[in-house]
């Protein structure tokens, strides 16, 4: 592995946290969870050309963040992944933002091609951009990501089957496995079964990733992903995760799914996040 | 009498599927999505000959508006059709965020609107689409009258840019605009010049207020009958004018009262020009199976009932 794509996803938690704290909402545990998912797309994978954006984004790869609420760390990797300056992440929340709470082309941010934050939804934008890339007989992927929670929107499995009886095989969606959402786990909330299984009956190819915060099987797991496509499925990655992965006491509990950590917490977190890349300045 | 002479009934969804086949011919961008009702949308002309930019969702209608907003990609036109009801209320998130907010190019193409979908019943018979639609920012609503109107809105919608919502219906009405006209968004359409009270009508109730014309002529009161099609952006140089010139006015559709096109008149005209004015529509009330004559009548929506709202304002 390229040895410096390891040293981002420290910097990017750092980010998602310093941005959290900053304006004390948003949420760091989703984020921080999906960290080296984001990194590994963005900075390994995704064929794409961040200047200047695209809204087409014709022969590049395009990505759908469905659960919106997660966008500190998409913020953080787009900026750092050159979409725009690594300084407004410092805007995260605030007013007159491109970074609005969930993210939206609505104030014309480089690197967002839809509006998202009231779940499963971006499931069906994104079988329509492929189907479009189809059309166009434009052979990049489109890639997305839901929470596990989310799956429980109906829309979401309106759109699993179409994907699947329509063989979309140039989509990728990855499933952010971390068995959490705000009222608890899944499993007392509203418990998932076999998402695995249920995905292959609507017509999907699913592979699983079994450490989600571990760069390298990330990278390997959305490699096979790609390998999958094309070949008559729509490929699903089950990729379970910790929520809050990274420091010790916001890892693995609902807890941080929409809590900003104070000064002290903050603080102690950081300790634990070496700054590998430089903080964006305040 | 007014001069409009209806060339023979037609429903103005047929008018849609005409106008979309069209396009399919002249604009290689236009992509159409179908939840499982092509027949009822007459949307087959374009399936059939253009099957590789025809998306048929099945019952999914939240999964197609997604896809829509998805297939703008490229500089695709999606046009998507169902009924109303399944078109606004029942994917009024989906419309919001992946359509509206985020600023796609998407026609959402509405059939089987108001009453005159007739023996289905209120489940199926939304006259909220308006109101919830108009609310959106940034979205452009239309109510067109009839067949050629509609086809010639279908065509005119694919070169604006950006989301708009197309409302037209199920029965066979009188067909009696000009097929050579081109619809132009956001322009109101005088169709009978007049003196004493502005008659503002969309949708079937435009030709009940030509009715109505007729009838008001005979006893002397000369009535100004302008299709107001586009609900949203609306046209306040021809309702301005209108209003200043008559001092009194009308509306008519088949859609609630709150929400629709006569509370567009009434807050335009109350910032602008306050003066009275009658409102016919659906009084807070769900409707019901039935013929569409029958309907129109029971709810207070046909001619008679616009002779009869004429006759109280101009008693204000």
């Amino acid at each position: 592995m390229n040895n410096s794509i390891e040293l981002i996803p420290s910097q990017v938690r750092r980010d998602i946290l310093r941005m959290v704290h900053d304006v004390q909402s948003g949420h760091p545990g989703g984020s921080m969870g999906c960290t080296e998912f984001f990194v590994a797309l963005y900075f390994k994978l995704l064929n794409h050309s961040p200047q200047p954006f695209n809204m087409d984004g014709e022969n590049e790869d395009l990505f759908f963040l469905s659960n919106g609420h997660i966008s500190p760390v998409f913020y953080s990797v787009l900026a750092r992944s050159g979409y725009f300056p690594i300084e407004e992440l410092n805007t995260f929340r605030k007013i007159n933002s491109r970074l609005q709470g969930h993210p939206t082309t609505h104030e014309g941010l480089p690197g967002i091609r839809v509006a998202s934050g009231s779940l499963g939804q971006g499931l069906s934008v994104a079988i329509g951009a492929a189907q479009a890339k189809r059309l166009s007989e434009d052979k990049s992927l489109v890639f997305t990501l839901h929470g596990d929670g989310e799956l429980q929107e109906g829309q979401i499995w309106e759109a699993a089957l179409y994907a699947g009886s329509k063989k979309i095989d140039n989509i990728i969606s990855t499933i952010d496995a971390n068995g959490q959402q705000i009222d608890g786990s899944t499993d007392d909330v509203m418990p998932m079964g076999d998402i695995g299984s249920k995905f292959e009956s609507f017509g999907w190819d699913v592979i699983q990733i079994d450490d989600g915060n571990d760069l390298s099987k990330v990278i390997d797991g959305l490699t096979a992903g790609i390998d999958h496509s094309g070949k008559g499925k729509p490929v699903c990655i089950i990729m379970k995760t910790e929520m809050g992965a990274g420091v010790d006491f916001m890892s693995g509990t609902h807890k941080w799914h929409g809590i900003a950590p104070n000064d002290e917490q903050l603080e102690v977190a950081l300790s634990q996040l070496p700054e590998t890349l430089g903080d964006y300045p305040l | 009498m007014h001069s409009y002479i209806n060339s023979g009934n037609k429903d103005t969804r047929s008018g849609f599927g005409s106008g979309l086949h069209d396009l399919g011919k002249i604009n290689p961008k236009v992509v159409a999505l179908c939840s499982d009702l092509t027949g009822s949308l007459k949307m087959n002309a374009f399936a059939d000959e253009f099957p590789d930019r025809f998306f048929q969702t099945g019952i999914a209608e939240a999964n197609m508006i997604g896809m829509a907003a998805g297939l703008t990609i490229g500089g695709r036109i999606p046009f998507t059709g169902t009924f109303a009801n399944f078109s606004t209320g029942r994917v009024y998130d989906q419309i919001r965020q992946s359509i509206a907010y985020s600023g796609k190019n998407v026609k959402i193409c509405a059939s089987h609107a108001g009453l005159t979908l007739g023996e289905d019943g209120a489940t199926h018979q939304i006259l909220e689409d308006i109101g919830l639609m108009k609310m959106l920012p940034g979205m452009i609503v239309i109510s067109t009258c009839d067949y050629n109107e509609t086809k010639a809105a279908t065509i005119a919608i694919s070169n604006y840019s950006g989301p708009v919502y197309l409302r037209f219906g199920r029965p066979k009405v009188p067909n009696f605009t000009s097929p050579e006209k081109p619809f132009v968004i956001g322009k109101a359409d005088i169709l009978t010049e007049g003196e004493d009270v502005t008659i503002i009508a969309n949708g079937h109730l435009v030709w009940e207020a030509l009715e109505a014309y007729n009838a008001l002529k005979q006893i002397g009161i000369s009535a100004e009958v302008i299709n107001f099609s586009t609900i949203k952006p609306l046209d306040l140089e021809t309702l301005l004018k209108s209003a200043k010139k008559t001092g009194k006015v009308v509306t008519a559709e088949e859609h609630q009262r709150n929400g629709g096109l006569g509370d567009s008149i009434s807050q335009a005209l109350s910032l602008n020009n306050p003066c009275p004015m009658e409102m016919v529509a659906v009084n807070d009330s769900f409707g019901e199976s039935g013929k569409p004559d029958q309907l129109l009548k029971k709810y207070g929506l046909d001619a008679k009932n616009i002779i009869s709202a004429v006759d109280r304002v101009l008693k204000r």
